[in-house]
């Protein structure tokens, strides 16, 4: 298997309106993959724990909050390479998902979100019968 | 291997240091690793020592433990290595790929020796957590001073 090469896991995100308190966001890393049944996002937070995920769905946008709990007081740092930080990141989200049935489940810093189709645009296979 | 530069952390190191990664970026990008190879490489890490314990820090979302392989050699040398396993969906309609699978081996020179013998690592929701110890010798020593 080839070398991870790139350092980053996350990038810094740009700014926010919403921001109400200081800090830095990230935006995590997503893959996005369709099946037949539906569309699920991996999202990459780590050190968010599942009930500090805050996902909500409203007028047709997806939009992730992780909150990373603050990180102890670290006096003697000796090397620092990455931040930390939430994470945020909203959606698009097609009519064609049926909104009513979003499930997620946030294990290992691994956000999996599954956006089930609406029934009517899932591929169906018909039955040929003989004469 | 790589081996990592060992200063006092203060706000203006922290940034020559951002603007000394830019730049070992810049060069490695053309295939011309320097004797600025400073710390870098995958995956990233944060070390800060507290009292007689130094505490190594990275990000591995959706790692198993089971995946990681931690090593101390020769007294300080610090390795971690593993694989980062793809699980998804075998079939299937690609939107967005950003997340990163492969193989990854990081060694950080740490700046004193540790006990190999207490090294403790955790996974907490993705944030992996390296906990050592100071070997004996490089404590601090009380000296007591004798009244005549």
């Amino acid at each position: 298997m080839a070398n991870i090469t790139n350092q980053a896991t996350k990038d810094r995100s740009e700014a926010r309106a919403e921001a109400t308190r200081g800090g830095v966001f990230f935006t995590p890393r997503v893959d996005i993959v369709e099946t037949d049944g539906e569309l699920t996002l991996f999202a990459e937070v780590p050190g968010v724990r599942p009930e500090d995920v805050d996902l909500r769905y409203e007028k047709g946008e997806l939009v992730l909050h992780g909150r990373v709990k603050p990180s102890a007081n670290r006096q003697a740092m000796l090397l620092q390479e990455y931040e930390e930080g939430d994470f945020y990141r909203a959606f698009n989200i097609s009519e064609s998902i049926d909104a009513s049935r979003i499930s997620a489940e946030c294990k290992n810093g691994l956000l999996t979100v599954h956006l089930p189709k609406v029934e009517s645009v899932r591929p169906r296979q018909i039955t040929v019968r003989g004469a | 291997m790589r081996s990592s530069r060992w200063q006092a952390f203060n706000p203006v190191w922290n940034q020559l240091q951002q603007f000394q990664d830019e730049m070992n970026r810049l060069f490695d990008r053309w295939g011309n690793g320097n004797a600025f190879n400073a710390a870098s490489g995958f995956p990233a890490l944060n070390v800060w020592e507290d009292g007689e314990e130094v505490h190594v820090e990275a990000e591995l979302p959706g790692q198993d433990l089971k995946d990681v392989e931690i090593y101390v050699s020769g007294g300080n040398q610090l390795t971690i290595k593993g694989e980062r396993k793809p699980n998804l969906p075998e079939k299937g309609v690609w939107h967005r790929q950003e997340r990163v699978f492969g193989s990854f081996n990081r060694s950080l020179t740490l700046p004193f020796p540790v006990d190999a013998d207490k090294v403790d690592a955790r996974l907490d929701n993705g944030v992996l957590h390296i906990q050592l110890t100071k070997h004996e010798s490089a404590r601090p020593r009380k000296i007591p001073v004798k009244a005549d």
